[in-house]
């Protein structure tokens, strides 16, 4: 178990989000977190990278409390990317990645030849090596989204938790983001959970799906066992036909109508 | 927020609950500090004189409240509702908690230009009539505002007025003023220095009709205007684009709510000097209280106009017989209730 | 572009910036020169030399070395202090408008000084400037105290920016009250108000020293944790900066800086606002580079205003912060119509 979240209870301020919620994560799965507007995935996912501090309950990572391993120590393991970040304008896209190489460098050592290595990999990775010297504001949406995964590889982290990483992308740069996942945990091995809002593309790149609404996690485990009709009523209220994805094999979601409430 | 639809016939309006409460609670306080304004001083009076002494022509009392007090307590009132309006509008427009008049060139260009004034004819404002003692300071300072202000804009706007750039000029044009009235101060004999301080300050000492009915004219006028402009000045907090997409001109709305701001500040300036802290106070203390997303123009200028009348009060009483310049006292009282806001507000 | 030519790349924008950089360090050699021959009596550069490494007792010798050299390195430290400090204070903040001057240094020296004279009679140079460190320091702290207790771990900038501006304003008001009731203090008070580095002597400038070089080796530890904080809060969590601890080491930096510059120099803090904005187009969003070039920038500006202000209005002089506002605002703000505004 790389990553564990033992009864914890998260909010902000008075307002609790989630309340005595226990999650676990095994090492080189892709995990992807499902669930209505407001349920509290991403609130979950902070606290994972320990953006968030529990007020109850605690976060491990491999086995010991995060909020006592130094902060530093955990950017070398465990990198988090925010929903919809903002850069300062201007910043070149190399800039941004190299900024990935933060937690390996030291007052004397600002930029080693592994930095180097790393940020051209990431930039190579990413196919952004063309687009390096170009302001991240003159980027299209999808540049500008592989542009921070290419900041977060950059970090080198087995661990990657991905907050939304397709939003605002059209179809087929979705897919281009989510192949990008698939190939970092496939060639990479690398431990990726993230929050997906659609979830047949959820179904086709992950391992293991996590259900959750109000705060609770409803079901968990793999994509066909989880998108079930039973579960698309009971999490979405949505009535929806679940049946083989031509193309992949997995769970395909086919919206009926939203059940009448009341 | 709890709103409240408020419609008649075709007209319909959102009305905020707290902000109407907080406006009603506000000119209740105003009140309450005018009279004691009004009863407090060399002479104090008991509110049934006050009264009696107002209507009747003949008494001292009446020469004490109508010519002294009323018209003074009035100028702060009005100054300080304007200056507090036009800081509202400034940080709406820049989205900046941190601009003020300042930043438009105003309060910077009239403390130039009544500084030089000051320091210049320090000996002749001693010897000619009174007349000129009393105008002569308040046309040059809204000669100097609105020059400052002018200079402000036309270096600002470039194909139009982008609030950023507004900013950045602003900054480095008050730089201009402020240095040139820090020098100005060097020059002249210490003791215009200290005249100059206390207009700099901002006083409402011997302050009579004649400066209440500018402010009142301009914020007759201006008020309704910038009541109007709200709609696009709540637009105006989102980006450009959002802002065009919502159906805003951008720039027309702009430069006017902008020459609005200017007007007002120019206007309370010339009849009290730059009051300290007013302008930039008040939008912050009414957003805290209000908790809208954007300083609330109306409640902005009632927090500006307590603020003002109830230091004009300590200034005028505390220490008498010396008495303050009002100015000092605003941000004696303003800034600990600001950092106390603050404070509450992250709880 | 394959993985191996990114890195010549990346070696390109480093030489750049160091040629920048040279550049920067030469204008303000040259100034330096400048302000140390240059000045109502005028030193050819031989005798300035001679008067450096031989001294002789000569008329030139004491001007140089009790004089301008005092001066001249008054200046450097200075504009170095108020430069780094305004970039620090800018990126900390995320906001351009932010000055060294906004925790409260400014008025924090102006009102222990002024209160120095009139309650403690304090009455020489020297004793004023420990006053006004010591009131720039206490008011930069207690700032920084408001927006650390109203803050969940640590201040936000917003807080911090409203915290200085209402403190600031405090003090302002109690300064202003001193001196119309002290005439003698409000001599003082106008002079130092004014903004200048003439007639300090080197006893100011070992006195300013050590707090400015503190605060840039602050800076300058600062610069990669405020390079991540410009992506935000959880970014720069997510890449592992402790957050509190890199906004309280910059905050202390800018004290240091902007307080010892203030105290000895009086108002100069705007130099701080106007002269990162000079510098970013060069620099970029570093704070490893943009840091260093501010610094750089405000050292041969604030010399340059003041060799100015020598020759411009013979026989007297005109205070270094009057020709500053009158060239470098000017400056700053054609530089802000040509472009298009960095954002910060």
């Amino acid at each position: 178990m790389r990553l564990q979240a033992a009864g914890v209870k998260l909010g902000y301020g008075d307002r609790v989000i989630v309340d005595g919620l226990d999650l676990g994560i095994e090492a080189g799965t892709v995990t992807t977190i499902i669930g209505p507007n407001g349920c509290g995935k991403s609130t979950l996912l902070r606290a994972l990278g320990r953006l968030l501090k529990p007020q109850g309950g605690e976060v491990l990572l491999d086995g010991k409390r995060i909020d006592r391993i130094p902060t530093r120590e955990v950017a070398k393991i465990l990198g988090v990317l925010p929903q919809a970040p903002s850069a300062p304008e201007g910043l070149t896209v190399a800039d941004l990645v190299a900024r990935g190489r933060h937690p390996h460098q030291t007052w004397y050592r600002q930029w080693s030849s592994d930095d180097e290595g790393a940020v051209a990999a990431a930039l190579d990775m990413t196919g952004l090596a063309d687009l390096a010297e170009r302001p991240l504001d003159e980027l299209s949406g999808g540049q500008r989204q592989r542009a921070w995964i290419s900041m977060a590889l950059a970090q080198g982290t087995d661990l990657l938790l991905l907050d939304e990483p397709t939003t605002f992308l059209d179809l087929a740069h979705q897919v281009e983001v989510l192949e990008l996942v698939r190939h970092l945990h496939q060639e990479a091995g690398r431990t990726v959970v993230m929050v997906l809002h659609d979830l047949n593309l959820a179904a086709r790149y992950a391992d293991r799906l996590v259900a959750m609404r109000s705060g609770r996690v409803i079901a968990s485990g793999a994509p066909h066992e989880v998108l079930t009709e039973e579960l698309l009523r009971e999490v979405f209220e949505l009535d929806a036909k679940v049946i083989a994805d031509p193309v992949a094999g997995t769970p395909l979601v086919v919206p009926i109508g939203t059940l009448s409430r009341g | 927020m709890t709103a409240l639809p408020l419609r008649v016939g075709v007209a319909s309006w959102r009305v905020r609950l707290r902000g109407v409460a907080l406006t009603l609670t506000g000119l209740v306080l105003l009140a309450l500090l005018m009279a004691l304004n009004m009863r407090i001083g060399d002479i104090a009076m008991t509110l049934s004189e006050v009264v009696t002494g107002t209507f009747d022509a003949g008494s001292a009392a009446h020469f004490v409240i109508m010519e002294l007090r009323l018209p003074r307590a009035l100028t702060g009132a009005l100054v300080g509702a304007a200056l507090a309006l036009s800081g509202a509008l400034i940080q709406s427009i820049a989205r900046n908690p941190l601009a003020s008049p300042e930043i438009l060139g105003v309060t910077t260009g009239a403390s130039v230009t009544v500084v030089a004034g000051l320091v210049a004819g320090g000996g002749v404002y001693g010897g000619v009539s009174g007349l000129l003692a009393t105008l002569g300071v308040p046309a040059l300072a809204l000669l100097g505002g609105l020059l400052g202000a002018a200079v402000v804009y036309g270096l600002a706007w470039r194909r139009g007025l982008d609030g950023y750039r507004l900013v950045l000029v602003g900054i480095g044009v008050a730089a201009v003023f402020t240095n040139v009235k820090f020098w100005l101060l060097t020059v002249g004999d210490v003791n215009d220095t200290s005249r100059a301080m206390v207009w700099i300050s901002g006083s409402l000492n011997g302050r009579g009709w004649e400066h209440v009915a500018p402010t009142a004219l301009a914020l007759a006028v201006l008020v309704p205007l910038t009541l109007l402009g709200t709609r696009s000045l709540d637009a105006l907090r989102f980006g450009d684009d959002t802002v065009t997409a919502l159906g805003v001109r951008v720039n027309p709305a702009r430069a006017l709510l902008i020459l609005a701001a200017v007007l007002l500040a120019a206007v309370a300036t010339a009849s009290a000097g730059p009051i300290a802290f007013v302008a930039l106070a008040s939008p912050q203390i009414a957003l805290r209280i209000v908790g809208s997303g954007r300083p609330p123009l109306l409640c902005s200028a009632i927090v500006g106009a307590v603020l003002t009348t109830g230091a004009d009060l300590i200034a005028r009483t505390a220490f008498s017989p010396i008495e303050l310049p009002v100015g000092i006292v605003t941000a004696v009282l303003g800034a600990p209730y600001l950092i106390h806001l603050i404070w509450r507000s992250r709880k | 572009m394959s993985a191996t030519a990114v890195a010549p790349r990346l070696l390109g924008v480093r030489r750049r910036r160091l040629g920048v950089l040279l550049a920067l360090l030469a204008s303000v050699a040259v100034a330096v020169v400048l302000s140390v021959t240059i000045g109502s009596k005028s030193v050819p550069l031989a005798d300035a030399w001679h008067a450096l490494t031989a001294p002789t007792g000569s008329e030139n010798d004491l001007v140089i070395r009790s004089l301008r050299l005092p001066r001249t390195a008054l200046g450097v430290l200075a504009g170095l202090a108020l430069g780094v400090a305004g970039a620090l204070m800018q990126g900390h903040t995320r906001n351009p408008l932010a000055d060294p001057g906004l925790l409260g240094v400014t008025q924090g020296a102006a009102f222990a000084m002024v209160a120095s004279i009139i309650l403690l009679g304090a009455s020489t140079l020297l004793t004023y400037i420990w006053y006004g460190l010591a009131g720039a320091l206490v008011a930069s702290v207690a700032v920084f105290a408001l927006g650390m207790v109203g803050g969940r771990g640590g201040p936000t900038p917003v807080t911090l920016a409203l915290a200085g501006t209402a403190v600031s304003a405090l003090l302002y008001a109690l300064t202003s009250a001193l001196v119309l009731l002290d005439e003698q203090a409000m001599d003082v008070f106008r002079f130092w108000q004014a903004g200048s580095i003439a007639s300090r002597g080197a006893d100011v400038v070992w006195q300013v020293l050590p707090f400015v070089v503190a605060g840039l080796v602050l800076a300058l530890v600062n610069a990669p944790g405020l390079n991540a904080l410009s992506l935000g809060e959880d970014v720069a969590r997510s890449l592992g900066q402790n957050i509190p601890l890199t906004r309280t080491i910059g905050i202390a930096a800018v004290t240091l800086l902007s307080g010892a510059a203030v105290a000895a120099c009086g108002s100069l803090a705007f130099v701080g606002l106007i002269v990162p904005h000079l510098a970013r187009p060069l620099s970029g969003t570093d704070h490893r580079w943009l840091l260093p070039y501010s610094g750089l920038i405000g050292a041969a500006l604030l010399l340059t205003a003041d060799v100015i202000g020598r020759v411009v209005a013979p026989p007297g002089e005109l205070e270094v912060g009057v020709v500053l506002a009158l060239l470098g605002a000017p400056f700053f703000v054609f530089l802000v119509r040509r472009r298009k505004p960095v954002r910060l």
